[in-house]
Order: structure tokens, then sequence, then C-alpha cells
């Protein structure tokens, strides 16, 4: 018996080391772990609403689709990372997020042209539009024996016939590359293109190259599109953020585990001990369910270890009530659990209830703050009801004569 | 006071599975054990006094200066400007009305930073206004500002979503609460969470601290704190209430059970706090509305689960049961 609890209660602690170990790595990687918001590496948040045009036609769901077609192209030639992009078609309203672009500034300004693509000749005639465009790409020629930024524009095979026409007509002239009124480039064509294989030169870096590739290649946006709601936060705020929040944690869970350590004593080892188990547990769920851990969820989470350690408190405060009344070490164990377990099962579903009202009715970042909520009383319930009991049961296995000063309170003789 | 609780029925109801104490702490043993005990339920007027004192300029200021709602609610426009040298509020001032526009600046950072709020603006006049402040008040990496816009319409669709929230959470709880204890427990702890919003809202109104998204969260957690409180305190109630004799009364008993669970009390509001105050102090600007409202609102909620809720069951039952021997306890 004795051996056998203090050989179970070396396997958990053991096991628990290991398990904080190799959690640590795949959690907080930066590329795979759990995927940080925008609040906290910086990026965009931007919801666009379509807007009924001049002519009054509603917008259909096809419209929003192409829409979204258009939007998602630009994002890719935006090149960040796991861009989220989402269509309400009830509000016709399209979402999206963009964390961890270095400017988002310039993010929203791609995203935001709605105009239409043309090339037109010196006196600002359309020639032809940018339909006709198969794919533009930014890219480096060297072939000059100086480093060039250019654009490389290929052409439909329509488009291809149509701009060979145009360069031999303008050779040497410049052809005006126009957004809606607005001329974009002005280049100058040195040699009639007829393959269908351009190249616009003259970028100062492989970034601006970049910036009017995409810019090229999107094309117009069905309906007109107004942003409604934009949240922009820079990459250093978003990191000093991270920082400042990540401390906050830091600081409340030793201040916690200093506080539990001195009011309990020996229980207050054990529950610090499975605040450990407990966070593992809301990180790895958190992980697996995909949630995107934002400053409001980093609060939800210090909140939860709070109501996880308020659980340990009511359990040990009836154990010690037990003990008061001269039961034996075990028995109060035994009773401190049961009799708590209610009034801890009672207490918490209320607060989940106020968690499933945010969760159902709020506004997506406070969802985040309501699921790390809800996860956390859910793995609080199972640390504290059944992971601390076993290992409160072992440890009283182990000498159940020792003192219960070790328990917080005065011998009793 | 004697036997109207030990309605046969009223405990089959109520009566959780618990294994049975060999002995169990007498109301003398429980008086005994706290050094700083007395009679909280015989001076629950003074309770009720104080939470009005507490309410009433909150109540007076809700309804005279409102809430101070960020940008989140009624839309508008915020930039968040860290400049490379230092500026002055006039400048700002004037590039803001060099472009047409009003609004409010607040400086910080040892006048380094900018926190500007104007109306919704539209992303041409966006450009217009940071370009005016580059040119007339200092210049600035616009990589690094912190942005935020919200057209009036979404604000209200956000403040909508709130109250529904609210609503829904209340329900939720009244009906979970009267069905897991009574009526009466039910309607005196949602009283008492209203008491812990109110005063939480009172007081934002008061020092018009800005509410934004995040603070419908808090509020909702503080719905879910307090009520979690009081249950506490209500299970033990309800454990107690059991035990109950003839000649017990039920105002002894249930302060009885308050001090009982008073070690929790305190030490669990006191493991929440330092939690909330870690992040009040440590975590940054944006979650600094959320963490005072909670920590004002845990605080309450701790206040009102002990002399609020608890002593409401009290006022409510010796009213409608009056002082006639009636055998027959209040519940649903």
């Amino acid at each position: 018996m004795k051996r056998g609890n203090t050989l179970k209660l070396a396997i958990a602690v053991i096991l628990v080391a290991v398990v904080v170990f190799f959690s640590i790595q795949p959690l907080t990687n930066s590329e795979t772990g759990i995927p940080l918001g925008l609040d906290l590496r910086g990026g965009v948040h931007l919801v666009l609403q379509a807007e009924t045009g001049k002519d009054g036609a509603a917008i259909t769901n096809d419209d929003m689709d192409k829409a979204r077609a258009v939007i998602e192209e630009r994002v890719n030639g935006l090149g960040v990372s796991e861009p989220y992009i989402q269509t309400n078609y009830d509000k016709k309203r399209i979402i999206i997020e963009l964390a961890g672009v270095n400017d988002p500034d310039e993010a929203v300004k791609v995203l935001q042209t709605t105009a239409k693509l043309t090339f037109r000749d010196p006196d600002g005639n359309i020639l032809m539009d940018g339909s006709l465009l198969k794919n533009a790409q930014a890219a480096v020629d060297t072939s000059s024996g100086r480093t060039d930024y250019v654009v490389q524009i290929s052409f439909t095979s329509e488009g291809t016939s149509k701009f060979a026409d145009i360069t031999t007509k303008y050779l040497g002239q410049k052809i005006g590359i126009y957004m809606d009124e607005r001329k974009i480039q002005d280049p100058e064509v040195s040699v009639p293109i007829v393959d269908g294989q351009g190249q616009i030169q003259g970028y100062s870096s492989l970034e601006e190259a970049a910036q009017y590739a995409v810019m090229f290649r999107s094309g117009a946006l069905p309906v007109s599109m107004s942003i409604v709601e934009k949240n922009q936060v820079g990459a250093l705020l978003g990191a000093d953020s991270l920082n400042k929040s990540l401390n906050a944690c830091v600081i409340a869970l030793i201040f916690i585990f200093l506080f539990m350590l001195v009011l309990y004593r020996l229980p207050g080892l054990v529950a610090d001990f499975s605040l450990v188990v407990f966070s593992v547990i809301v990180l790895w769920v958190l992980y697996g369910i995909g949630t995107v851990l934002t400053l409001p969820g980093i609060a939800g989470f210090v909140l939860s270890i709070g109501m996880a350690v308020d659980l340990n408190i009511i359990v040990y405060e009836r154990i010690k009530e037990e003990l008061k009344l001269g039961k034996s070490l075990r028995a109060a164990v035994d009773a401190g659990f049961s009799r708590a377990f209610i009034t801890v099962f009672d207490s918490n579903i209320t607060t989940i209830f106020a968690a499933l009202a945010l969760f159902l009715l709020g506004s997506a970042s406070i969802q985040g703050f309501a699921i790390t909520l809800i996860v956390g009383i859910v793995a609080s319930l199972f640390t504290a009801i059944t992971f601390t009991r076993w290992v409160m049961r072992w440890i009283v296995g182990i000498n159940p004569r020792m003192s219960k000063w070790l328990f917080g309170i005065k011998e009793v003789k | 006071m004697a036997d109207k609780y030990k309605d046969k029925k009223a405990l089959k109801n109520t009566a959780p599975v618990v294994t049975p104490a060999a002995s169990e702490a007498s109301y003398d043993d429980v008086k005994h054990e706290h050094r700083l005990y007395f009679n909280i339920v015989k001076k629950r007027y003074i309770w009720f006094v104080l939470s009005l004192i507490l309410l009433i300029p909150g109540i007076i200021s809700l309804f005279t200066q409102g809430l101070n709602l960020s940008i989140d609610y009624k839309g508008g426009s915020m930039f968040d400007i860290q400049f490379n040298e230092k500026v002055t509020q006039e400048e700002i001032n004037q590039a803001m009305e060099s472009v047409g526009l009003t609004g409010t600046v607040q400086l910080a950072d040892g006048d380094t930073s900018a926190i500007v709020r104007t109306d919704a603006l539209d992303q041409a006049k966006r450009d217009e206004l940071l370009d005016a402040i580059q040119k007339q008040a200092g210049s600035f990496d616009m990589k690094n500002v912190e942005e935020q816009l919200v057209q009036p319409a979404i604000g209200n669709e956000l403040k909508s979503g709130a109250m529904k929230s609210l609503a829904v959470a209340s329900v939720l709880i009244l009906i979970y609460v009267s069905f897991r204890f009574r009526f009466v427990y039910a309607l005196s702890g949602v009283i008492a969470l209203l008491h812990d919003i109110v005063i939480t809202l009172g007081l934002f109104s008061l020092f018009q601290w800005e509410i934004d998204a995040a603070f419908i969260a808090a509020i909702l957690t503080i719905f879910g704190y307090s009520i979690n409180d009081t249950v506490v305190i209500y299970d033990r109630i309800r454990e107690n209430e059991r035990r109950m004799k003839k000649k017990d009364s039920f105002e002894d008993m249930v302060d009885k059970s308050v001090w009982q669970t008073m070690g929790r009390s305190v030490k669990t509001v006191c493991t929440v706090l330092i939690a909330l105050l870690a992040i009040f102090l440590l975590g940054g600007e944006s979650t600094r509305s959320f963490s005072l409202a909670m920590i004002i609102g845990v605080f309450f909620g701790a206040y009102s689960s002990i002399c609020i809720a608890s002593q409401l069951v009290v006022e409510i039952k010796k009213r409608t049961s009056g002082d006639n021997k009636k055998d027959n306890p209040v519940e649903s």
C-alpha cells in the first residue's frame, strides 16, 4: 500500500514533468504552435461591406463569391501566411484577417483597390483592358548586367495578338497603365511584344514590383466595397502586447503558486502541481481546436487559473473542516472531495452559462475569451475533482498519520 | 422560527448527495473559530443601506452623463501614433483642422505618442489626415501605427449583441439556480449580481472610464463569477438547512453558513484579484478597461454574495412567511 502510493506519486510527477517538457516546443513554436491573433503579432482585421451600385440591383451571392475570389487573389499576392477570409452572405460582408504583415497599411491599400485595369495610348484613349492579362509576376532581371526589378506579364491568346498590334503601333512611345482614371505606370515600348510575354521595368525594389504585379493580376471587383471595420496593429506594438501579457501571466502564476503554498502547505503544493497539469490541458485543447490566441484570450486563461484555484480552495477548506471535527486524514480527504463536489459543480455551471452566452452572441475577439474560459472551467473541474484527488489520496496513503500541520491546521492533541 | 423549514418534501427536492458527517461543527464552534466574528445577518440592513449608497451615485451618473463608449460601440476612427520626436497637442490639433476634422488628442509616453480619435474616416480622408500630421506635427513610422475604424452601423450591431448576451446569460442563470435551489435563492442571487453590474457600470460612468469591446466580456464574467460565489454559500445554506433542529432559527443558520464559507470566500477573491491585478498592472493598455472592470466586479461579487444575496434570502423568507407560524416553507 505504502510503497504502491509512493510509486504512483513518483510516476505522476515524472510523467507530468515529461509532458510539460515536450509540450513547450510544439505549443510555443511561432510557425506551428498556438497561432497568435493579430493583436499579438501585428496585422489587419478588415470588414468589407458590399454596397449596392447606382443601378440599385441587389447584390447576389455570386457577386460576393467573385469579390471574394478577387480579394483572395490580392491577399495571396501579398504573401501573407494563413490569411483568414470569410464571406457573410446575409450581411454582404467579407471579413479579412491578415496577421503578421509587416506593412498593414500597404496591405489595406492593395485590398481596397477596386479599380479596373486598362492600357491606354499617350492621349489617354483605352487600347485594351486588364481582363486580357493572364498573369503578372515580380522578378529580378540581371540580363543587362545590372539588377533590374521587373514585372513579367503574360496575356491570353486574344490579349497576345492585341498587345502585339499595340506595341508595334506605339513603338518608342509610352503606354499608360491605368487603375480607373489613375495612371499607375507609364512604360516605354522598346520592342514590339508579339509572343504575349512582356516585362515592365523601372521599379526600385522587388517589393515595389510585387505590389504592382498584384494590382495587375487582381483586376476589378464586381461590386464596390467599403471598409466598415478596420483594426490595424503594427508588428512592434503586437510584440509589445504579447510580451506584456505573458509577463502578467508569469507574475500572476508565481503569486498564485506562492499563495497556495503558504495557505495550505502540502495540499497547496498538490494544488500547484495540478495547476501545471491544468495549464497543459487547457493549452493543448486550445491548440487542438485551433483557437487563435488573442489578448482577451490570455485574460480568459489567467482568469480560469484563478477559478481553478478556487475549486482547490473549496475542497481544501472542506478537508480542513473535517480534520477539525476530528476525522482521520484519509477520511477527511475523502469527505472533503465528495462534499465539495456538488458545490463545485453547481457554482461552475453558472459561469459556463455566462461564457456560453458570450460565445454564441459575442464578436470574434470576445468568442476567443469565452472559449478559453469554457475550456478552462471544464479542465479545472477535471483536475480539481479527479487529478488532485488521486494525488491527495496517494500522499495520504504514504503516511496516513502525517502531521496535520502540513494541512494548514494547528495540531490537535 | 422553528420547524417550518423542515418540510419533508422541500428536503427531498434539494438534498444533495453527501457522505454523512460523523458530526458537524456547531454554531458556537464556527463563531469561536473566527477572530473577527460578528453577526452578519443581524446587520443586514447596514449592508442594504451601504449598497444603496454605492449604487445611487452610479445610477444618477448613468442617467445624467451616461457611459464613455469607445469607437467600438459608437463608430469612429482611432489612431495610436508613435512619433520619432516629441510633439505637442496643438500641432496635432492644427493638422486635424487643416483637413477639416475635429476630434480628441491624447498624448502619452512623454509626449512621443498620441492617440487621436475622430469620426469614421474613409481611406482617402485617413491618408490625408496622417499626411497632415506627419507634415505639421512630427514624423512617425507608418508601419507601426495602431489603427481602428468602426462604422456606426457596426457599433450598433455590437451593442445589440451585447444586450442579447446579457439577457440570455441572466435567464439561463435564473433558471438553473431556481432548478438547483429555489426561486427565492435565484431571485436574490440575480438581484445581487445586478447590484454588482450596476456598481461596476456606475463607477465607469462616474469616472468616465472608456468602455471598449472587451468590457462586455468583463461584465459577463462578473455575472458568472458573482453567481458562482453566491452558489457556494447557498450550497452551504442548503446543507445546513437539512440539519436544522426545531429550536434553530433560519437567521442563525444562514449566519453560520456564511461564516463557514468565509475562509474560502476571502481566499478565492484574493487569488482572482492577484490574477487580475497582474493583468491590470502589467498587461498593457489594451486590456486595462477589461481588467479594471473585472477587479471592481469581482470585489463586489464577493461582497454581494455574503452581504446581499444571502441576506436577501433571509429578508424575503421572513417577509413572505411573516411571523405567524404557518407550516409552509417558501419555495417555487
